[in-house]
């Protein structure tokens, strides 16, 4: 089968861009390394959940019902799950060549499938960004994202006492999870201050359309009645300054924290706890788009113009990567990316409207500097290699080194099996000036670690 | 529908589609891996295959995450693995 559009990630981003493509009459191919549609955000159980706890969990749900729906019904999308791409290659004024390997997670005799797309979209979301901590590399140190996936794909609590930290909106749906899984939530600790999140998200409300305000406001109050049911404590201007525990959490240490996340000696408390679930917000997943060219824009999302194009040929983005804004931004862009894909044009309007709303979450929760302030010297850092915030100063000082690749072969930190992703902007903000290669930490050229007994087997088939 | 699934030597019943950490999280597990240099327990972290904490071995085979993995019937699940550099 010939490939007209190649569609990488079978998200909200992934699902709206397969679907407008084929409504603009192209032969699609759509390809997710999980086994299940709907990415992160519309996470299931592959089998066994109740449809009521499935709704319980979920948000746009018929959306996503309805997207699978047409997309599996149609012969002329062929939707491969399971399928990892680990390499692309470029050519010229074309989109690259797409490598991937089809089968079970990490297993050895996956099959090799090699694409050349008449045009890529990818739509390859985001992971979560959490920043350092003592103690964070305790067993029950969880990102607020393997609550909600443990929650909503296997109907597991990740502790009985939970409290969820860090910052942002998603915190909010995490803990709603949590508690629907039968855990008790002990708190919600939320790092920027009211004074930061109205400041945020309350000037010129007219930017905002009265029905997009409205579904917000009843997406986030419903968490917040979830959770007022519950009794759960939600605290603002305060963080997890550390985790307690010889081989697993006991406690963690919240503190106050200003408004640049410096802690305010002397308010710390000690919080029993089994478990807490971190999120700092998200790192879009780039790899595979700066391995194809991609331009950047300076906050490491990949830029696109008002139709989802990137700066390489043939090649469109859509979603988280293009910069952290939620599923209805994600869709949209989909859309947008699907039909220009396909080669026809529209769709900016609609996402600019949802634009809107990213900006003000961003300056209401984004990361302040503060934080490198509860980082100690015997803080680990990179996670994979045991690094720790002091032995990365002592080979700052020892080297001089303003360059991220040669940081991270002398000290180590990144070089590990996740390859620099959780640890990657953390370093890079650890360094006392800017780099001089800024967002070397997420160039992967080998997209996921693969096995060379896998990738020395010849394609099954290279399709055009 | 119900399978059946060995854990370390243990044999345990398992649902079909539940995830190699998830299996292991129902049962109580928190850390199932050590770190090469400091010896440190390890288990899930990020929850969706970015981490690679959650490492198992399943049926001879290391290295594979098991919050991505899916159990299949039968299935030899080893923990504890230290990678050796």
């Amino acid at each position: 089968m010939s490939v007209d559009v190649l569609v990488i990630g079978a998200g909200p981003a992934g699902l709206a861009a397969a679907r407008a493509a084929r409504r603009a009459g192209a032969r699609v191919v759509l390809l997710d390394s999980s086994d299940v549609l709907g990415g992160q955000f519309w996470r299931q159980p592959l089998a066994g959940g109740s449809d009521a706890d499935i709704r319980a969990l979920q948000h746009k749900w018929d959306r996503f019902v309805a997207l699978r729906r047409v997309l599996t019904d149609d012969p002329d999308c062929e939707i491969v799950t399971g399928a990892q791409v680990w390499a692309v290659d470029r050519r010229d004024d074309a989109p690259p060549v797409v490598h991937a390997l089809v089968g079970p997670a990490d297993g050895g005799d996956r099959r090799r499938r090699v694409f050349v797309p008449r045009a890529l979209v990818l739509a390859t979301g985001a992971h979560e960004r959490t920043l350092p901590f003592p103690g964070w590399d305790l067993p029950g140190v969880y990102t607020a994202g393997a609550a909600q996936a443990m929650a909503k794909g296997e109907g597991v609590a990740v502790g009985k006492r939970v409290l969820v930290a860090g910052t942002g909106p998603f915190l909010l749906p995490v803990a709603a999870s949590l508690l629907h899984v039968g855990a008790t939530v002990v708190g919600v600790v939320e790092a920027s201050s009211w004074r930061r999140i109205a400041r945020g998200w309350v000037p010129r409300p007219h930017e905002l359309r009265p029905k997009d305000l409205m579904s917000k406001s009843a997406e986030l109050g419903g968490y917040v009645r979830a959770l007022a049911a519950r009794r759960v404590p939600y605290r603002t201007g305060a963080a997890v300054l550390a985790a307690h525990g010889d081989s697993r959490v006991t406690a963690v240490t919240v503190a106050r924290i200003a408004d640049d996340w410096t802690p305010r000696q002397g308010t710390e408390q000690r919080v029993e706890a089994d478990a807490v679930c971190v999120s700092h917000g998200f790192v879009p997943r780039t790899e595979i788009a700066i391995s194809a060219g991609c331009a950047l824009a300076a906050d490491g999302s990949v830029r696109v113009d008002e139709e989802q194009r990137t700066s390489v040929p043939g090649v469109y983005a859509a979603g988280e990567i293009t910069g952290i804004g939620g599923a209805d931004l994600a869709l949209a862009e989909g859309e947008a990316a699907g039909r220009a894909a396909a080669g026809r044009a529209g769709g900016a309007a609609e996402v600019a409207r949802h634009r809107a709303f990213a900006d003000r979450m961003h300056s209401a929760h984004g990361i302040r500097p503060g934080w490198k302030a509860w980082v100690g010297d015997d803080t680990i850092v990179c996670r994979c290699e045991e690094v720790t915030a002091g032995q990365l100063r002592t080979v700052l000082a020892a080297t001089e080194t303003r360059g991220l690749r040669s940081l991270k072969l002398s000290s180590r930190a990144g070089l590990g099996i996740c390859q620099g992703r959780i640890c990657g902007r953390n370093v890079e903000d650890l360094l006392p000036d800017a780099p001089l290669d800024p967002g070397r930490t997420a160039n992967r050229p080998i997209v996921v670690p693969v096995r060379l007994g896998e990738i020395a087997a010849p394609p099954v088939e290279r399709e055009v | 529908m119900k399978i059946s699934v060995t854990v370390d030597g243990e044999r345990l019943g398992a649902v079909a589609g539940q995830t190699v950490a998830g299996l292991l999280m129902s049962r109580g597990r928190v850390s199932w891996r050590t770190t090469s240099r400091t010896g440190r327990p390890r288990g899930l972290f990020c929850g969706i295959g970015v981490c690679f904490d959650c490492l198992v071995t399943v049926n001879g085979l290391s290295d594979v995450r098991a919050c991505q993995r899916r159990v299949a019937d039968g299935d030899v699940v080893e923990t504890g693995a230290v990678d050796e550099r």
